[in-house]
């Protein structure tokens, strides 16, 4: 067991399947000899080479290109993207060339690669703190899989390297530096699957990457100021998407929260909530409710912080519904 | 731009070869009109007549395992690998004989076992994932090289010119064919490009040699592209070809083409690069019975593609829910 940072996770989960796998290269703006803009690659161009670890042009098209055309035809890419908000620049591949190829070819053409994309807030502003995972859900074709600690970094990164399909991979970049145990040897996650942090009996809260440790933070005050017992889920991936456990869950409880970092229309709570009101309306004691970032653009600095779900306004949202 | 003609050095059977391969795609791709004006091609369709010379050209210079990336103006490229005539008409016509049983169309021809790695629809994606294809090969250490055809059009997009950096700096075994046909879409490529030859102007600036030659001559062609492959196979890497042409239908099955000047079209029919092939074959002696015999092969080919594909029913409405995922089928949650 060792205590890694959720950036030192990526490196060894990168390094755990080129090791494994000879297909498997990383690409991506400095992501080679600089190790990475987050550090999140470093030390890998020294292990595996310039061969299997290389610098791109600032050239998003190029790149996504590229990793798709050596997916193709049998190598296993990973793509560095650094800023989530990228994804803009090269979207085509996101919306009409990874996810589309196997289906229009009637399954002749596989593109197994990982997009991995630095997402979310970082008081950076509008341009390079948003969180896309809502834009990439609603893509049919592709998985997209949204980590919160370094364990899940390791096991879901190799799982995603692993995988037939394209992945994008939604790292936190106010994650990066946090600490976590991770058990030595290989590990190698399940793409799909939600995991019950808190257990808890009186509301379900679902929480994704960032929002996960705020989650579990206003669980244990509202336990401990108002006697509100919590569960709480990191739903992990929504693409596939672990309905099960959020409908068993929401089963013993009877009350569903979200709490979404990416801005409130189309964000991937309103899906959830959809669901639940289709399959298990009758399971709801009160009126599923959703903890968003404003629909607004962000702005860079304290002003963030002022509209990312934080811990308090958490706490207050679910006291305030329960007690209502 | 390189004039050469009557490259009679140039094998009698590769020549000839050449010949049944345009008069294929020409027969296969007239016989999709006929079908349209029969109703029965419902979706879109992108006809490359009057450009087959460049497709037969490139195709039989290429080698086995060698890998074409065309754009939805594609029929051409994927019939010229040796895909059968059924099953590209059957996928225009959403059968269950087509390519891909229906799920693709026209615009998205792909056969794998050919080395037809895809038709591209969305302008400039496939020269970076051509990129991709080539530098597995590099990686590999594998000779095929990677062969990427595309419109005027594209030299106006981001990805042309991402692409052939990258190709350049990557050194790869690639080589890019612009299809100059003179019109991007509906608008003249002239008009809306700041040099008078869209992708050979553009060369220099990768450090590329600028190469610009007639693409309605396949002999011409031919060589060009057997030079090109010969640098890619030696690791040299990427060639930048702009192959002179000219489309004789519109845009798409919608377009009837009005924007052209009067006169234009009859000029290039004179090269129509099937006719003048013939020609220059009988010249160099091929006696025209040979001809004949291949238009009656292929001829018959067509002829049997329509009469199967009309008689193959549309796929089974679960074949639209398959193949979205690896594991076959397109569930999203458990």
């Amino acid at each position: 067991m060792a205590e890694l940072t959720y950036r030192d996770a990526v490196a060894r989960a990168i390094a755990q399947e080129m090791e494994r796998d000879p297909d498997v290269v990383l690409l991506g703006e400095d992501v080679a000899k600089a190790g990475g803009v987050f550090k999140a690659t470093v030390g890998l161009y020294e292990k595996f080479g310039p061969k299997r670890v290389r610098d791109t042009p600032i050239s998003e098209q190029a790149f996504m290109g590229a990793a798709m055309g050596a997916a193709m035809t049998g190598l296993k890419p990973v793509v560095d993207l650094m800023f989530a908000d990228f994804a803009a620049v090269c979207w085509d591949f996101f919306a009409n060339e990874f996810p589309k190829s196997r289906y229009m070819t009637n399954g002749q053409v596989k593109v197994p690669l990982v997009i991995r994309l630095a997402n979310g807030s970082a008081r950076f502003g509008a341009q390079h703190c948003q969180s896309v995972e809502n834009w990439c859900m609603m893509i049919p074709g592709l998985k997209v899989v949204v980590p919160s600690s370094p364990v899940d970094v390791v096991g879901l990164l190799a799982a995603s390297i692993r995988d037939p399909d394209p992945v994008i991979f939604l790292e936190h970049k106010s994650l990066y530096a946090v600490k976590g145990e991770v058990p030595d040897g290989e590990i190698v996650d399940t793409l799909g699957t939600a995991k019950i942090l808190r257990p808890g009996k009186d509301a379900t809260i679902l929480a994704l990457a960032l929002m996960v440790p705020r989650a579990l933070a206003a669980a244990e005050r509202l336990k401990a100021e108002s006697g509100i017992d919590c569960e709480v889920i990191d739903v992990r991936s929504l693409l596939p998407l672990d309905t099960r456990t959020i409908l068993e869950s929401l089963s013993r409880t009877g009350h569903l929260f979200t709490v979404e970092e990416n801005p409130r229309l189309c964000g991937w709570g309103a899906e959830v909530v959809s669901i639940v009101a289709d399959e298990a309306f009758y399971d709801l004691d009160g009126p599923p409710v959703r903890i968003t970032t404003p629909h607004i653009p962000l702005p860079p600095a304290e002003l963030e912080d002022l509209l990312i779900p934080s811990v308090d306004r958490i706490v207050e949202t679910v006291r305030r519904t329960l007690t209502a | 731009m390189s004039k050469k003609t009557a490259a009679i050095d140039i094998a009698e059977a590769t020549r000839l070869e050449m010949y049944r391969s345009q008069y294929r795609l020409r027969e296969a791709e007239q016989r999709a009109f006929d079908l349209f004006l029969q109703n029965l091609v419902k979706g879109t369709s992108h006809l490359s007549l009057g450009q087959e010379a460049i497709a037969a050209g490139f195709a039989t210079a290429m080698q086995p395992g060698d890998l074409t990336f065309c754009t939805y103006r594609g029929h051409a490229h994927t019939l010229a690998r040796g895909v059968s005539v059924e099953k590209v008409l059957g996928e225009l016509m959403s059968r269950d004989n087509g390519l891909m049983r229906g799920k693709g169309g026209s615009m998205h021809l792909t056969s794998v076992e050919h080395g037809v790695m895809g038709s591209y629809a969305i302008i400039g994606a496939h020269l970076c994932i051509a990129c991709g294809a080539a530098w597995r090969a590099q990686y590999q250490g594998k000779s095929d090289v990677t062969t990427c055809f595309f419109g005027d059009g594209t030299t106006n997009i981001g990805a042309f010119h991402e692409a052939l950096n990258f190709a350049v700096i990557w050194k790869l075994p690639v080589v890019f064919v612009c299809e100059n046909n003179l019109y991007m879409e509906y608008t003249p490529i002239k008009d809306v490009t700041a040099v008078a030859q869209p992708a050979a102007d553009r060369a220099s600036a990768y450090g590329l040699e600028r190469i610009l030659i007639d693409g309605n001559d396949a002999d011409v062609v031919y060589q060009t592209a057997q030079k090109a492959y010969a640098r890619a196979r030696a690791g040299e890497g990427p060639s930048l070809i702009e192959c002179l042409t000219y489309r004789h239908s519109g845009h798409s099955r919608a377009d009837p083409a009005k924007y052209r000047p009067k006169g234009e079209l009859e000029k290039w029919k004179e090269s129509d690069p099937v006719k003048t092939y013939r020609a220059r074959l009988l010249a160099q002696g091929i006696k025209a019975s040979v001809l004949d015999e291949i238009e009656r092969v292929v001829k018959a080919e067509v002829d049997a593609a329509e009469v199967a594909c009309k008689a193959s029913p549309l796929p089974p409405d679960e074949i639209m829910f398959t193949d979205v995922y690896a594991d076959g089928g397109c569930a999203w949650r458990n």
